[in-house]
């Protein structure tokens, strides 16, 4: 919170606001001759935008060395200026985290068990129950592994094909390292040894009521094709209390469709502050050999059962709501 | 000056800088042909140039003339330019009649260029695109209908005359020193439009690495498609910034209204039909043609844009 509050800092609003006013109003001889002097204190050519110097100041702000020291620590093949193919931007992520970190400590008080389970290297599926009409799940998920003690990860979450024509939210989601909900993706990601969050449900999870809560849906059988195809490793993980952050008691279908959004949920706008549980499972291994549908189902729903399982136990530690 | 024992390639495009670029490397080893359908350019004596239009009954002469052994097709009209029926005449039928008649002289290797825009840019794209994904942007606008028809086209001739030795490369965004290509011309630029809330990922190769990669599969006997980009990638609106360009915000919701102000505006560096190129990420996978050419690009994105920066136009 103190690293939150000192972006209101009059010496940060003063380096925001006043630095470009200085610049641009500065005689143009003083300007040359300065730079000409002291090279070393010439702005960089990035620092000319206020994109580029928003998210400097927020890195500066927000990103505490811990955090720095942890996210570096986390192999990650990027590009030469810190992008991967899905937009994945490390100093984005950094900064995301960073925010994170208030929520997932604080405001949720997220407990999380098993997290050794999870490979530290090789392809992962950390396959979940959804629910919560935001993908916060996803998101105390990811925080958790990036910011385990051992052999941290920077898993991957699916999202949902609406999201990349939302202006700023799309760009803003794959730079954080959400990815379009698309198997040729995961498939990609998986044969490159990454670890990828997988909601079976889909929005048949996340946008479900209140009163179906922790009761699971569907699950669809794309995510075994995959782990059998890449011989990934399946890490069942349930998710308790987030059920309750967004409480819906209806789905207003005509708003959804009119908006051209999955559901429009009827509940309060607000985000509850639900006490979380994130329990991860034993990994589970799954054969890649030639089968039919059907037994494919049986294994989907073997998943389904542990993540059952999990969501029990999560349940019943479980002493109040918030 | 010429020597008569070198094997004799024509090379069409040779306006374009990227055609000038692979006719300097292929000089010290064939007996380069070039014709371009724009202009006649001067590329020194040993290099006999040509503005010709394929689809006229002269162009079959040179074919008589010089006893091509092989053909790099670099002359396309690029989406931005033209009208849609000059460019289908230009790149498609032009394009058959050159393949009709390499097959009637028997030429044996033939490289042609498409580009990554055939994908099409579509929010539901996957990221790292190969080469056996749908080509879907003929179904997105019909101004890259052409592009589309000249790569069936071109693979149709690759499976029907395997003695063709047909490859066909798409590359990713080629810019470099004197491309005149849209997304080149908005790199050179001051101000560049960007639509609000959108920052796809984007690739963009070198002139001097596109014209090794046309060289290098030119000189490997190997036909099929690839997909030509480096393993690198950076946001649209980052590399504006890093060019020295001013992003100029246009709305981007609802989605009629930005096409809308891109038709009345008419910018030929950002036509409204490739509007969603600047909205959706088409990510290709270059990484089979690395392979099987051993191709490595040698300019880092740093460079790219440092040229860029430091030699700014008006836009």
């Amino acid at each position: 919170m103190p690293q939150l509050l000192s972006l209101l800092h009059p010496a940060t609003l003063r380096r925001v606001f006043y630095g470009s006013l200085a610049q641009r109003f500065t005689p143009l001889y003083f300007r040359h001759h300065f730079v000409r002097e002291y090279p070393q204190f010439r702005l960089p050519v990035f620092y000319k935008d206020r994109l580029m110097r928003l998210r400097s100041v927020l890195k500066r702000a927000l990103i505490s060395p811990a955090m720095e020291q942890q996210i570096e620590a986390i192999s990650k093949p990027t590009g030469s200026l810190g992008y991967d193919p899905w937009g994945f931007n490390r100093d984005s992520a950094k900064i995301g985290l960073s925010l994170v970190h208030h929520l997932y400590h604080r405001y949720f008080r997220v407990e999380a068990e098993g997290l050794d389970n999870v490979p530290g290297e090789g392809p992962v599926l950390l396959v979940a129950n959804h629910s919560g009409q935001l993908p916060l799940d996803g998101v105390l998920i990811g925080f958790a592994l990036a910011t385990r003690a051992y052999r941290p990860r920077m898993p991957r979450a699916m999202i949902e094909r609406f999201f990349p024509t939302v202006p700023y939210l799309g760009n803003l989601l794959n730079q954080l390292g959400a990815v379009l909900g698309d198997p040729l993706n995961c498939a990609k990601m998986l044969a490159n040894g990454e670890a990828v969050i997988i909601f079976p449900e889909g929005v048949r999870g996340s946008g479900k009521m209140y009163r179906d809560r922790y009761q699971l849906k569907r699950f669809g059988s794309g995510f075994m094709h995959l782990a059998m195809e890449h011989q990934a490793t399946v890490i069942p993980v349930g998710v308790v209390g987030c059920e309750e952050t967004i409480p819906a008691l209806a789905n207003i279908t005509p708003l959804a469709k009119l908006l051209g959004i999955p559901y429009a949920p009827l509940a309060a706008p607000v985000i509850l502050p639900a006490k979380v549980y994130l329990k991860f499972g034993q990994p589970m291994h799954f054969s890649n050999e030639m089968m039919d549908e059907q037994a494919i189902a049986e294994r989907v729903d073997r998943v389904k059962s542990a993540i059952n399982a999990l969501i029990d136990e999560g349940l019943s530690e479980r002493k109040r709501l918030f | 000056m010429t020597d008569k024992n070198k094997p004799c390639i024509l090379v069409t495009g040779a306006g374009g800088a990227l055609a000038q670029q692979v006719i300097r490397r292929l000089r010290p080893f064939y007996r380069v042909v070039a014709v371009d359908f724009r202009q006649q350019v001067y590329l020194g004596l040993d290099v006999p140039s040509y503005r010709i239009d394929f689809n006229k009954r002269g162009f079959e002469d040179l074919f008589r003339q010089y006893r091509f052994t092989g053909v790099i097709h670099l002359g396309r009209l690029m989406s931005s330019q033209e009208t849609r029926l000059r460019r289908y005449n230009a790149n498609v039928l032009g394009t058959q009649k050159l393949l009709d008649l390499s097959r009637k002289y028997g030429i044996h290797r033939v490289t042609i260029l498409s580009t990554y825009h055939v994908y099409g840019a579509n929010p539901f794209n996957p990221a790292l695109i190969d080469e056996s994904a749908p080509m879907k942007s003929a179904g997105l606008t019909m101004d890259l209908v052409d592009s589309v028809e000249l790569e069936n086209l071109a693979t149709i001739y690759l499976w029907r005359y395997p003695d063709l030795n047909i490859s066909i490369l798409r590359p990713c965004n080629i810019v470099g020193p004197g491309v005149r290509n849209s997304i080149s011309t908005l790199l050179a630029g001051k101000r560049a439009p960007v639509l609000a809330g959108f920052s796809p990922m984007m690739q963009f190769i070198h002139m001097d690495d596109m014209a090794d990669a046309i060289v290098i599969s030119f000189n490997k006997n190997i036909s099929g498609v690839f997909n030509v980009a480096p393993q690198d990638w950076v946001a649209y609106q980052h590399a504006l910034h890093l060019c020295g360009c001013k992003s100029i915000p246009i709305p981007s919701v609802p989605p009629q209204l930005p096409r809308a102000l891109l038709r009345l505006a008419r910018l030929r560096s950002f036509p409204s039909y490739l509007m969603d190129f600047f909205k959706y990420p088409v990510i290709i996978d270059g990484r089979t043609f690395a392979r099987e050419f051993d191709f490595t690009p040698e300019r880092s994105l740093t460079e790219i844009f440092r040229y860029y920066r430091e030699n700014k136009q008006p836009l």
